[in-house]
C-alpha cells in the first residue's frame, strides 16, 4: 500500500475514534438536561463522562492536524471552504469546551443553566456540523482547477451534507443514551433506556434512508456496500438490546452504527479526499492532494510508535474510572 | 482587505490565547511541585494547596483547551495559500504536538481531577507530572513550527514549488527553535511563578491562611529567581540568533536605521518612524547594542536601510521593514518588566532570607499587581516575533500579502473577527470571573476537597 493511502486509513481511523468516543460524550451533552431532572441528576450525568470527553476530543484534533501534515491541499481546501460553518463550529466548541469545567463552579441557577444550555447546544451543534462537512466532502463541493473553493455559505448547504449531519446527531444521541444505560444506576438508568429506545427508531428509520441518499450520491447502483449494510444492523441491535439489560452490548452496538456511518463515508470517497461538484477532473484525490514522500514516512514512523502508547492510556484511563456513577447519598447537588 | 483582516484576527485569537498558555504551562508544573511535597512529607497542608492552585489551574486550562482550537483551524481556515505552501512541512509538528502532547495532557487532566479517591497516591502524582510533560511537548512542537516561519530549514522545494520536508532532524537543532524554546518555556514558568505569588501575597496581606501561603510564596520565588536569572541571558542569545537569521528584526526593535560597530542602546526615544530616520535618543547606553545584537562589546549592526538596499537586490522591489514601532517599543515593554521583575524577585529573596517576607506589606502589594506583567512581557514578546518577520509569512520563502485563502471574503472575515471577539469577550469575562472568585474564596473548598472522605461514603460529584 502506497504512504498516501496509508494515511487516508489512519485519517478515517481517527475520524472514526473522534465520533465512537466523543459520540457519546455528544449524546449525554445533549440529553444531559432531559434524562437528568434534578441538578444532582444533571451532574451524575456530566460526571460519566467527565474523566474523558477531553481526551476524545483530542481525536478530532488530530484527525484535523494529520490532514494538514499529510494532505496539505485537502486541509487547505477544505478548512477554507468550510469557512462559515467552521466558525460556528469553534463557537459550539468554546461553549461546551468549558461548559465541563465551569458549570459546577458556583453555586447560581442561573449559572448553571447557562452552561447546561452551552453544553446541550453544542453537543448537538458540533456532530451536526461537522456531519454536514463529512458529507459534502462526498456529495462535492464548487471546486475550481486550482482547488479553491468557488461557492459561498449556501453552497454547503447540501441536502446529502445536512442530512449526513442529522444522521450522525441522531446517532451519536442513541450512542449516548445506550453510554448513560452503561453508566448510570437507577431511574437515570432507565430514562436512558427508554430514550435508547425511542431515539433508536428514528435512528433505524434515518440510517436506511441516509444509506440509500449515500448510494445515490456516489452513483454506485443498488447495491448497498457490506459497511453499509453492517451499519444498519448494528443500529437495529443497539436499539433491540437498548431495553435489555445487556447494557454493554447495546453500547457496543451503537458504537459499531457509529463507526460504519463514519467509515462508509471515507469507502465512499476513496480515492478522492474531496469531491469537486464544478467538474470530477478538479477532485482532490490522494494523490494530488498528500504532502512529500520523505514527511509522510516521518509521520509514519511517528504514528507507530507513539499512537499505540495512546491507546493503552487512553483504554488504561477508561479501565480506572469503570465503575457506574450514582448521587452520593447526602450530597445536595 | 482581506489580508489585513486576516491578520488581524490572527494576531487577536493568538494573544489572547496565549494569555492562558503561559499561565497553563507555569502552574502545571507548580502544582505537581506542590502535590509532590505533599506525596514526600504528607503533610496535609500541602494538599490543600495543590487543591487550591489546582482548581484556578483547572479553570485556566479549560479556555487555553478551547482557543487553542482555533489556532488549529484557522491556518487553513484564513491562511489557505499558506497551508499548500508549507503543509509538508509544517503540519508535521502540529500533528506530532496532537499525537504526542494533546492526547498526554487531556487524558492525564482527565485522571487527575477525577483520581483523587480513586488511583493510589503516587500514580495520582504521575498524573499531574504527566500534563506537565504534556504542556512542554505542546510548547516544543508549536515553536518548532513557529521557527521554522522565522527561519526555514530541513526542507526542499518540489515542482509544484511547495516546501516539502527533508530533514527532519533539522527542525529539532534549529538555532531559533531552541533558544525560542528556553524562552517561551521560562516565560511560562515565570508566569506560573508571579500568579502564584500574587494570590499568595494577596492572603498574605489580610492576614489569613498565613503559614499555607507563606510556603507558595516561598516556593513561587525560589523557582522564580534562577528562571528571571536564566531568562535575561536566554532572551539575550536569542536575538543574538535573531540578529544573524533576521537582522531586519533586531535592527528595528533599536529604530537602527543606519550601521553602526560599536552601537548604542536607548533607553527610550522619540521617532525613529520610517518617516523620521534620526530619531531623538534619550539617554543612549555605549556599546549595549552591540552586545545584545551581537554578543561581542564591538559588534556592528547593520541599519534598515542598507538591509532594505540588500534585500531588494535579493528578493525584488518592496518593503522589507517591519513596522519599527511596534518592534521598538515591545522589545522594551519586555527589557525594562523583565528587570522589573529581576529586582522584585531578589528583593523577595532577600526578605525570604530575613524571614520578614509575610510582614513587608509594601513588598506584597507590589507582588499582587505584578501578576499583570508577565501577560504584557508575553504578548510583547510574540509582538517582536511575529511582526518582526514582517513582510515575511515564512521568513525569505513567502510574503505575508499572498498567503490568505482567495476564497474567503472580507464579508467572511468580518464576521468570524466580531464572533470570535464577542466569544472571547464572553470567555474571559466567566474565566476572570472565576479566577478572582476562586482566588479569594477558593481555600474553604480546598479544605474540604483535601479532607479524607469518610469511610464507605460515596465520593462526590466532580463536576
Amino acid at each position: 500500500m502506497q504512504l498516501h493511502t496509508i494515511w487516508f486509513v489512519i485519517i478515517t481511523v481517527l475520524w472514526i475514534g473522534f465520533f465512537v468516543l466523543e459520540g457519546f460524550d455528544f449524546g449525554v451533552g445533549a440529553l444531559h438536561m432531559f434524562i437528568g431532572r434534578s441538578e444532582t441528576e444533571r451532574r451524575v450525568v456530566i460526571n460519566t463522562i467527565g474523566p474523558w470527553w477531553d481526551g476524545n476530543e483530542v481525536w478530532l484534533i488530530v484527525a484535523g492536524a494529520s490532514m494538514f501534515a499529510a494532505f496539505p491541499q485537502w486541509y487547505a481546501t477544505m478548512f477554507s471552504a468550510l469557512y462559515l460553518a467552521l466558525v460556528l463550529l469553534l463557537v459550539a466548541l468554546f461553549g461546551r469546551g468549558v461548559s465541563f469545567e465551569y458549570r459546577g463552579k458556583r453555586e447560581s441557577e442561573r449559572w448553571r443553566n447557562g452552561w447546561s444550555w452551552a453544553l446541550t447546544i453544542g453537543s448537538i451543534v458540533i456532530p451536526l456540523l461537522v456531519g454536514v462537512a463529512l458529507g459534502d466532502l462526498l456529495h462535492g463541493l464548487p471546486i475550481d482547477s486550482k482547488h479553491e473553493f468557488t461557492g459561498n455559505f449556501f453552497s454547503l448547504l447540501t441536502g446529502y451534507g445536512l442530512m449526513t449531519g442529522v444522521t450522525l446527531v441522531v446517532l451519536c444521541l442513541l450512542h449516548g443514551a445506550t453510554f448513560l444505560g452503561l453508566r448510570t444506576t437507577g431511574e437515570i438508568r432507565d430514562r436512558a433506556h427508554s430514550a435508547a429506545r425511542s431515539i433508536g427508531v428514528v435512528a433505524i428509520l434515518i440510517s436506511i434512508a441516509w444509506v440509500i441518499w449515500t448510494l445515490v450520491v456516489i452513483g454506485g447502483g443498488t447495491v448497498p456496500e457490506p459497511t453499509q449494510i453492517f451499519g444498519v444492523i448494528a443500529v437495529i441491535f443497539a436499539q433491540r438490546l437498548a431495553t435489555t439489560d445487556n447494557d454493554a452490548w447495546a453500547f457496543v452496538a451503537s458504537g459499531f452504527a457509529i463507526a460504519a456511518a463514519i467509515g462508509q463515508i471515507f469507502i465512499s470517497l476513496y480515492p478522492n479526499v474531496m469531491v469537486s461538484s464544478t467538474n470530477h477532473s478538479y477532485n482532490l484525490t490522494v494523490n494530488n492532494a498528500a504532502a512529500g514522500h520523505y514527511g509522510l514516512v516521518v509521520m509514519t514512523v511517528v504514528a507507530a510508535l507513539f499512537f499505540p502508547i495512546v491507546l493503552l492510556y487512553q483504554g488504561w484511563s477508561f479501565h480506572v474510572f469503570r465503575r457506574r456513577v450514582s448521587a452520593p447519598p447526602t450530597s445536595s447537588g | 482587505m482581506a489580508n489585513d483582516l486576516a491578520r488581524w484576527q490572527f494576531a487577536t485569537t493568538t494573544i489572547y490565547h496565549f494569555f492562558f498558555v503561559p499561565v497553563t504551562i507555569g502552574l502545571a508544573f507548580l502544582v505537581a511541585i506542590l502535590q509532590t511535597v505533599w506525596y514526600r512529607t504528607d503533610n496535609p497542608d500541602y494538599k490543600r494547596m495543590t487543591r487550591f492552585f489546582g482548581t484556578l489551574l483547572l479553570i485556566n486550562v479549560a479556555i487555553g483547551v478551547v482557543t487553542g482550537l482555533v489556532q488549529e483551524f484557522q491556518f487553513g481556515m484564513n491562511w489557505s495559500t499558506y497551508s499548500r505552501f508549507v503543509g509538508g512541512v509544517f503540519g508535521a509538528p502540529l500533528a506530532m504536538e496532537g499525537i504526542l502532547a494533546f492526547f498526554l495532557e487531556s487524558t492525564f487532566i482527565g485522571l487527575w481531577i477525577f483520581g483523587w479517591d480513586r488511583l493510589p497516591k503516587r500514580v495520582h502524582l504521575a498524573c499531574i507530572w504527566a500534563v506537565s510533560a504534556g504542556t512542554l511537548l505542546s510548547a516544543m512542537f508549536i515553536l518548532m513550527a513557529n521557527s521554522w516561519m522565522q527561519h526555514p530549514v530541513g526542507y526542499k522545494m518540489n515542482k509544484q514549488g511547495q516546501a516539502v520536508l527533508s530533514n527532519v532532524w533539522a527542525l529539532f537543532v534549529n538555532p531559533t527553535f531552541v533558544w525560542g524554546y528556553a524562552h517561551v518555556l521560562l516565560a511560562g514558568l515565570i508566569t506560573g511563578c508571579l500568579v502564584m505569588l500574587a494570590v499568595s501575597a494577596w492572603y498574605l496581606r489580610k492576614g489569613e491562611h498565613v503559614e499555607s501561603f507563606h510556603r507558595t510564596a516561598k516556593l513561587a520565588l525560589i523557582v522564580l529567581i534562577p528562571a528571571i536569572v536564566i531568562q535575561l541571558s536566554v532572551g539575550n542569545q536569542l536575538g543574538v540568533i535573531e540578529t544573524k537569521y533576521q537582522p531586519m528584526k533586531i535592527a528595528a526593535a533599536e529604530a537602527q536605521w543606519t550601521n553602526c560597530k560599536p552601537c548604542s542602546f536607548s533607553a527610550f526615544q522619540i521617532g525613529g518612524g520610517s518617516n523620521d530616520q534620526t530619531p531623538t535618543e534619550i539617554i543612549p547606553i555605549p556599546h549595549l547594542l552591540s552586545v545584545l545584537a551581537t554578543g561581542t562589546w564591538n559588534g556592528a549592526v547593520t541599519g534598515l536601510n542598507d538591509l532594505q538596499s540588500q534585500y531588494q537586490k535579493k528578493y525584488g522591489p518592496g518593503n522589507y521593514v517591519p513596522n519599527v514601532f511596534i518592534q521598538y517599543w515591545s522589545m522594551r515593554v519586555m527589557a525594562y518588566l523583565a528587570s522589573a521583575i529581576l529586582l522584585l524577585a531578589l528583593w523577595g529573596g532577600w526578605l525570604l532570607h530575613k524571614d520578614r517576607l509575610r510582614n513587608s506589606r509594601l513588598f506584597l502589594l507590589l507582588c499582587v499587581w505584578a501578576v499583570l506583567t508577565p501577560f504584557l512581557m508575553n504578548t510583547a514578546g510574540w509582538l517582536l516575533t511575529e511582526s518582526g518577520r514582517q513582510p515575511w509569512v515564512v521568513q525569505g520563502l513567502q510574503k505575508t500579502a499572498v498567503a490568505n485563502s482567495p476564497s474567503v471574503s472580507s464579508t467572511e472575515i468580518w464576521i468570524s473577527l466580531i464572533v470570535f471577539i464577542l466569544s472571547y469577550i464572553v470567555l474571559a469575562w466567566a474565566d476572570l470571573g472565576l479566577m478572582l472568585r476562586y482566588s479569594r474564596r477558593g481555600m474553604a473548598q480546598a479544605d474540604a476537597e483535601a479532607a479524607e472522605p469518610a469511610a464507605g461514603a460515596a465520593p462526590a460529584l466532580t463536576y
